[in-house]
């Protein structure tokens, strides 16, 4: 049998491009996308291939981000522990609700799941005594480098899209499709449609948990506007999930990159090319409209969703061959 | 006691004002299946115009009634139509691809507020704004319960139309059942299209009498969209009189959370009692009402 090279070659120019990439900036971002591959994939797990949508994936994500500022300001332990209890106690908080709110279905479980999200916020914002409120909590960075928590990041993007791969290739998988599909039938057949649906959810969790972690050792701040956030996490996840492709094992790497792109193409305002048209040309009006450019990007996020899913409902990697015979007929008209 | 009532006035003045937030987005859950996660963004287009129309025309807010819910009804109906619609024919893997189409144009309307309008905090300011009288040494806010009046008004409204009227007769029908529908001759898609823009005319009419008495920025939009569906939930999804309950409810435990806990809790109340109805009512007070 064959095996598949692309991943490998994959991993491969993942392991080098950073040593090739001395620019901290872009760094920066690829840590930013590995993250957001990790965070994706779990979104994918439970909603992809299971169906259940994750309204509220910050809800795991911040708890693990809580987890190890925690650890790091109240029990003085290092934060890179964090990154094991993290994905533990954000299972811990998924087994309790997923356990009581399997019972809804299709967009009542959603909105749990956005209530969920809502409630950890108003939590961490009033319990000051413990998490400092809209403070937020200052952790010290380990590194100064950024190549650590590049190799970390990458660490645990590969650990997520791995698992993913092996549970979706496992009988588990298989349960799991069958109960997106339709849970009626799939319980008729003998599957405990509540029992897989928490174990899709607890590992969705513990990888999101993880990234959570990773989100404060990393960025060294959080607060509960930003790790709880319903748009900058919430939402972005089902967009790196929807954008890259529901229920594909690489749609998840390919949705983080566009979204982190498109995020920084507009929060820079074209990696600066705007700025430096503005500049040359001594065009008086390009300072406005790099103001706007910089403004747009969740304009840009709105927009992305309704375009991806009025044409591309399953994404890009899921409708790739859509994409390639619109590719193919728009370069030869002639077949 | 005396402060027991006056919470239990403003819990009910303000729980009519949500029961009219609640019942656009139940009718939208009733005949579409989705839950229509731009509803708190209709009412804050709705309460841009409406700050325009004070602010550049000098017209009263209430004036403005008759311009900003006719507006968000063709808003609502657009979308529905060019955005929502076509959806149903697209072949996906997740069911919930309205929801999240939905939340997208949330975003959109959101960044289209704040390109036009900054995102720095705005108010209608009028001579009623901060007035109250006085029943029983229990105060009234003027402008309150005005909203309140309109509210019960347009709910009124609402149900002679949904009972009496033809259109009403069908939108009801499709909420049944739109395959039975179907078959009786009812096209449920022009009938989903006038149902949006019923509903996001029904927000729109909230968010134009909320404002006298609110601050308004862009992101406003996010916190009403989830009042408005844990009043859903509380009632029922699609049910209309379980959405005036489930108003009244969530604006009494509200202003009690408020006054007995915690100005902080004010959100949180909602939210816990979302999670309970939702554990140990599923369905809402629907169970209760039949409707």
């Amino acid at each position: 049998m064959k095996r598949p090279s692309g991943p490998f070659l994959l991993l491969g120019l993942l392991l080098i491009l950073p040593l090739m990439l001395r620019d901290a900036y872009y760094q920066h971002l690829m840590i930013l996308v590995l993250m957001w591959v990790a965070i994706g994939s779990g979104w994918n797990l439970i909603s992809g291939y299971t169906g259940q949508v994750l309204f509220g994936a910050a809800a795991f994500f911040g708890f693990g981000a809580y987890t190890a500022a925690l650890l790091s300001s109240k029990l003085g332990v290092s934060a890179w522990w964090g990154l094991p209890l993290g994905g533990i106690l954000s299972v811990a908080i998924a087994f309790p609700f997923g356990w009581i709110c399997f019972r809804l279905r299709g967009p009542y479980f959603a909105l749990a799941t956005l209530a969920l999200n809502e409630i950890f916020r108003h939590v961490a914002t009033i319990w000051e005594s413990l998490t400092d409120g809209m403070i937020g909590i200052l952790v010290m960075q380990t590194f100064i480098s950024k190549l650590p928590y590049y190799y970390v990041a990458l660490a645990i993007a590969i650990l997520s899209i791995v698992t993913v791969d092996v549970v979706m290739r496992s009988r588990w998988g298989y349960y799991f499709v069958s109960i997106r599909e339709d849970q009626d039938a799939a319980e008729s057949m003998g599957i405990d449609t509540l029992y897989y649906k928490m174990l899709s959810l607890c590992i969705s969790a513990f990888l999101i948990g993880i990234a959570g972690a990773l989100y404060t050792n990393y960025m060294g701040f959080i607060d509960p506007k930003v790790v709880f956030s319903l748009h900058e996490i919430s939402i972005m996840a089902i967009l790196v999930g929807i954008v890259g492709g529901v229920g594909t094992i690489y749609g998840p790497l390919v949705g983080a990159f566009i979204m982190v792109a498109v995020q920084e193409i507009f929060r820079t305002g074209g990696f600066g090319i705007l700025h430096f048209i503005g500049q040359s040309t001594g065009w008086p009006f390009m300072s406005g409209v790099i103001k706007y450019v910089s403004e747009a990007h969740v304009l840009s996020f709105g927009i992305l969703v309704i375009v991806v899913i009025l044409f591309l409902p399953n994404g890009i990697v899921g409708d790739w061959s859509l994409i390639r015979k619109f590719l193919i007929k728009s370069k030869k008209p002639a077949v | 006691m005396e402060v027991f009532l006056q919470t239990l006035v403003a819990g009910v003045l303000k729980g009519g004002l949500y029961a009219l937030i609640g019942l656009g987005m139940t009718l939208i859950m009733g005949v579409m299946g989705i839950i229509n996660l731009a509803h708190g963004q209709f009412m804050m287009v709705a309460m841009y115009i409406t700050y325009a129309l004070f602010h550049f025309f000098g017209l009263d807010p209430y004036t403005t009634l008759i311009i900003s819910m006719p507006s968000l009804f063709i808003l609502g109906v657009l979308i529905q139509k060019y955005l929502l619609n076509p959806l149903m024919k697209v072949e996906s893997i997740l069911p919930e691809n309205q929801v999240l189409m939905t939340v997208g144009i949330a975003m959109v309307l959101t960044e289209i507020a704040r390109f036009i309008f900054s995102s720095n905090y705005l108010s209608v300011r009028t001579s009623y704004s901060s007035s109250a009288f006085y029943l029983g040494g229990i105060s009234f806010s003027v402008a309150l319960t005005v909203a309140f009046g309109f509210a019960c008004f347009l709910t009124l409204s609402l149900f002679w139309f949904l009972i009496k009227t033809d259109l009403g007769r069908s939108i009801r029908a499709v909420s049944q059942d739109s395959e039975a529908a179907e078959l009786m001759g009812i096209d449920s898609g022009r009938i989903k299209v006038i149902t949006m823009g019923i509903g996001a005319g029904l927000v729109a009419a909230a968010g134009t009498l909320l404002l006298p008495i609110y601050y308004l920025f862009p992101d406003i939009g996010g916190p009403f969209t989830r009042k408005a569906f844990i009043i859903t939930i509380l009632g029922g999804l699609g049910s209309t009189v379980g959405a005036i309950f489930g108003g009244l409810t969530l604006g009494l435990a509200e202003s009690f959370g408020a006054t007995y806990i915690g100005m902080d809790f004010e959100d949180l109340v909602g939210l816990v009692i979302f999670l309970l109805v939702l554990l140990f009512i599923p369905g809402g007070f629907r169970r209760f009402t039949k409707v």
